[in-house]
Formats: structure tokens, sequence, C-alpha cells
């Protein structure tokens, strides 16, 4: 029996007037690996900082292990560390080293011994390849740097479910590589997660199922060598198109700017 | 001819002396007033920037008004409605702590300002990463924005300080002996305009030049640390 981990049912989310996801339902089981894909807009970071309590929802319920999500009740903080979430733009705290971001949350929330977390961030870190970078602030790494040290940040909390939304989009190209391969790690470990990505060889590599998302909708739900070698949709197919235009114009950029 | 009139010129130092110890006397005054005047206004301006941040209902809307007046106002005559009016309404202060009051008050609405415009240039999204970290609200304002805070405050933070023991100098309005007070005092009686008036810049610098230079070693200090460099 698949061991259900996060249930969203009938979530109704909005800005205004202008109505993000409708009526969006997913369940993610214990180990999963799921990705979503989807045009600009689409509302998958709405989606993310609705599962992390960051949004008033409108409708329906998120539940994590059948607990309630709710940015207005007294638990949520709680909730949120077993949420692990790593934003496109890093977000370390530009006033603390590298190991101070990884050790203040779990000593200061989750009232762990000081030097057990800072055993785990050196181990972390070593992981992927940032022990050197230790004492230094995050003004001095580069973003493929950053975002792992945002990785780690996360895994310190020892979160039981993790959501990467369009984490390497603001990388420069060599730089996505080493963020990748630390997730697809992550994966390996039979970790819970839900990753937002542009990458389609990484999201084929990476995931259990694939969700493609439109206008707040799932338009198509499948395993990746489905979804992506025999989408069943239209709407799908055209957008997997256009990433393959992208990828084979970039290459080409890429060579016409060697030359 | 010449040579006398260069000797009368030359300051005296001789009365520099003799008024020393008053100015000594007067200068612990100015920064024993001046400074607990800026600790009141650290305390006054954290709360309402506070107030303001969360935007509290009803006390909101009288810290706005409190920041409005007092930062429209001059201090002589916020200090004059402190000693010579509220006394009308049998409330009556020492002009020490007249003047401690009166600086808080100017300085809080200044202190204010500078600390909402701090914690309001910390991005968003760096509370949203605290908060997804599991921490409590507080633990985000302490950890989090307050440093950052303080970062980007530290400049308007120092000159405030400057601004507020220049404003010192209007103490001498409700009887308080101090550096304004001794120089106008000692010019009155003895007519040593030049040696008085060289005495109050020295003086005032003293207590000032420190301020402006550890201000801005403080700040470099802090933009390293928030920044890394
Ligand atoms: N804070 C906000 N206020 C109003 N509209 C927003 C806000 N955040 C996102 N939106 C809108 O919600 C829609 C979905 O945004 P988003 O979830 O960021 O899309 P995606 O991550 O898929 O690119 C967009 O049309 C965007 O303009
Ligand atoms: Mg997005």
């Amino acid at each position: 029996m698949a061991d259900k981990l996060l249930t969203i049912e009938h979530l109704k989310k909005s800005y205004g007037d202008n109505l993000i996801l409708k009526d969006f339902n997913l369940t993610v089981n214990r180990g999963e690996v799921v990705v979503i894909i989807g045009p600009s807009g689409c509302g998958k970071s709405t989606l993310l900082r609705c599962i992390n309590g960051l949004e008033e929802i409108q409708g329906g319920e998120i539940k994590l292990y059948g607990e309630k999500i709710d940015r207005n009740k007294k638990n949520i903080a709680e909730i949120r560390q077993k949420i692990g979430m790593v934003f496109q733009s890093y977000e370390l705290f530009p006033h603390k080293t590298v190991l101070q971001n990884i050790i203040l949350a779990p000593i200061k929330v989750q009232k762990r011994s000081k030097s057990d977390v800072i055993k785990e961030a050196e181990y972390l870190l070593e992981k992927v390849g940032l022990s050197d970078k230790r004492d230094v602030y995050p003004r001095q790494l580069s973003g493929g740097q950053k975002q792992r040290v945002a990785i780690v940040r996360a895994l310190c909390m020892h979160p039981e479910i993790m959501l990467f939304d369009e984490v390497t989009a603001a990388l420069d190209p060599e730089m996505v590589r080493e963020v990748l391969d630390t997730i697809l790690e992550l994966a390996k470990q039979g970790r819970t997660m839900i990753v937002v990505t542009h990458e389609m060889s990484f999201a084929r590599a990476v995931s259990d199922r694939v969700l493609f998302l439109d206008k707040g909708e799932i338009i198509e739900e499948d395993i990746p060598e489905r979804i992506f070698d025999n989408p069943k949709t239209e709407r799908a197919r055209r957008f997997f198109n256009t990433f393959e235009y992208d990828a084979v114009k970039n290459h080409t950029d890429t060579l016409n700017r060697k030359v | 001819m010449l040579r006398r009139l260069e000797r009368s010129d030359r300051l005296n130092w001789s009365v520099i002396e003799k008024y020393l110890p008053l100015y000594e006397k007067a200068t612990v005054l100015t920064l024993k007033i001046g400074w607990l005047g800026v600790l009141f206004s650290v305390a006054i301006g954290l709360a309402v920037s506070l107030i303001v941040h969360y935007r509290i209902p009803v006390l909101r809307q009288t810290a706005k008004i409190y920041i409005e007046i007092f930062r429209n106002t001059p201090l002589l005559i916020q200090l004059f409605f402190i000693y010579f009016g509220l006394p009308k309404i049998g409330v009556s202060f020492s002009p020490e702590f007249c003047g401690v009051l009166g600086l808080g008050l100017l300085g809080g609405s200044y202190m204010a300002e500078t600390f909402r415009s701090g914690i309001e240039a910390v991005d968003k999204i760096q509370y949203e990463t605290a908060l997804s970290l599991g921490m409590s609200k507080a633990q985000v304002m302490f950890h989090i924005v307050l440093p950052q805070a303080i970062t980007y405050s530290t400049p308007a933070f120092v000159a405030n300080i400057i601004f507020l023991l220049k404003e010192t100098s209007v103490f001498s309005a409700i009887s308080l002996m101090d550096l304004m007070f001794t120089a106008k005092d000692l010019i009155g009686l003895y007519y040593k305009t030049a040696e008085c008036l060289v005495m109050l810049v020295v003086f005032y610098l003293l207590i000032l030049l420190p301020v402006s230079v550890i201000g801005s070693v403080v700040e470099r200090r802090l933009s390293y640390a928030s920044f890394g460099d």
C-alpha cells in the first residue's frame, strides 16, 4: 500500500480576481519524486508556496500526513520544518556564513545540540563538495555553490518532503549540472520531492511521475517515458516541442558565438 | 602698531585655561543628556518602527501622528512645551529630564523612520525563506530581518545620532548648563567672545568627531558581516 505523504484536495487559490489554481488535486507518496512542468505563469510557484503555507488559500485543503496545512494555525511552523523549500534565488541569509546559514534553524527551531548539527552540516557540505566554504559569506560564492548550500540548509532540518522551485533557472549554464547532480543524488536516496523545472532531460532522469500544468490545471500526468516520448495531449506536445526548439536554438547560438 | 594688533587678535590662553573647568563640566552634562536622549530615542524608534511594520491597529495611526508632529517641529519648541507648558497642567520635570525627554521624542521620530526603512529594505522572500525553515515570526525578526535592517540603516542611524547631539545646543533655553549655555554666559559676563566661541567649537568637535569616526568604522564592519565584502 502506498504511503500517502502529501495530499492536496480541491485546492483553490486566487490573487484577487485572478484565479490561479481552480480545483487542484495531487497526492504524493513517500519516496516519490514528482516533477512539475508547465509554461511560465501557470501557477507552479504558487502551488509550492501554498504547500509551504506561505499563501492564503481560498478553498480545498492540503495535508501532510493527514495534518492540515493552514498558515493561520499555530502549528504551521512545526509543519514547515517537515517541508524543505529551495527557491530559485537561493535566498541564503547574507549576514551569516555558510555554516551559520545551515545550523541556524536546526539549533534555534529544533533545539538540537549545536555540536551535532555542526557535525551534520559539515558532513552534508562535504557531500556537495563545499567543505572549504564552511566559513565564507554567501556573497563570496558562485550561484551554483549558493544553491547547493541552500539545499544543504533545507536538508539539515530533516524534512519529510523537499520542494524545488526552478532552482537552476537563475544559474549560468556551467553551474546547472552541479546542482542537478545534487538533486539527483537525493532522489537516489529515496527522498520525497516535488521538483519544478524546465530541464527536460533532468526531469526524465529524476522523476517517478511528471505533471504537465497549464493555467493552473493538470493537463497531463504520466511516467516520464510516456509523457515525454508520447504525450497524449496536443498542449503538452506543443510545449515540449518548443523546448526542443529552444535547446537546438541555444545550442546553435553557442556554436555561433564560439565561431 | 602692527605687532600690538597681532597680539590682541591672538587667543588669550590664560582665559581659556581659566574657563576650561566650566567647559568640562558643561561637556559632561551635554554628553550625559545627549546620550541618554539618544538611548531613549533608539528605544522609542525601535518600538514605533515595529508598530508600523506589524500594522498594529490604533497604535499604528498614533505612531504616524507622533512621527509627523515631532519631525516637523523644532526641538526648541518641543522643549518649551515640555518645560513650560506641562507644568500648567500640573506635570513638571527637572530641566535634565526635560532635555532627555525632548531629545528622545524628537530622535524617536527620526529613528523610527530610519529603522522602518531598514526593515522594509529586507526582501520579502528572506522572510519567507526563514519561515519555510520553521522559524516563528519573532525568530525571523530577530535572527534574519533586524540584523540586515540594522546594516541598511546604519548610515542614517549615525547621522541621526550626530544630529541629536548637535541639537543639544538648544538646551540652554530651558536653563540647562550645557556647552552653549556656558559659552553664552561667559561671553555675557566677560566679553571674551573669541575664546569662548573657539572653546565651544572645540568641545562640540570633541563630542561629535568620535561618533563620526566610530560610526564609519562600524558601518564598514557591518556591511562586511552582512554582505561579505
Ligand atoms: N503575489 C502575487 N500577486 C498577484 N498575482 C500573483 C502573485 N504571485 C503570482 N501571481 C500570478 O499568479 C500566476 C502564477 O504565478 P506563478 O505561480 O509564479 O507561475 P509559475 O511559477 O508557474 O511561473 C501568474 O499569472 C502571476 O502573475
Ligand atoms: Mg515560478
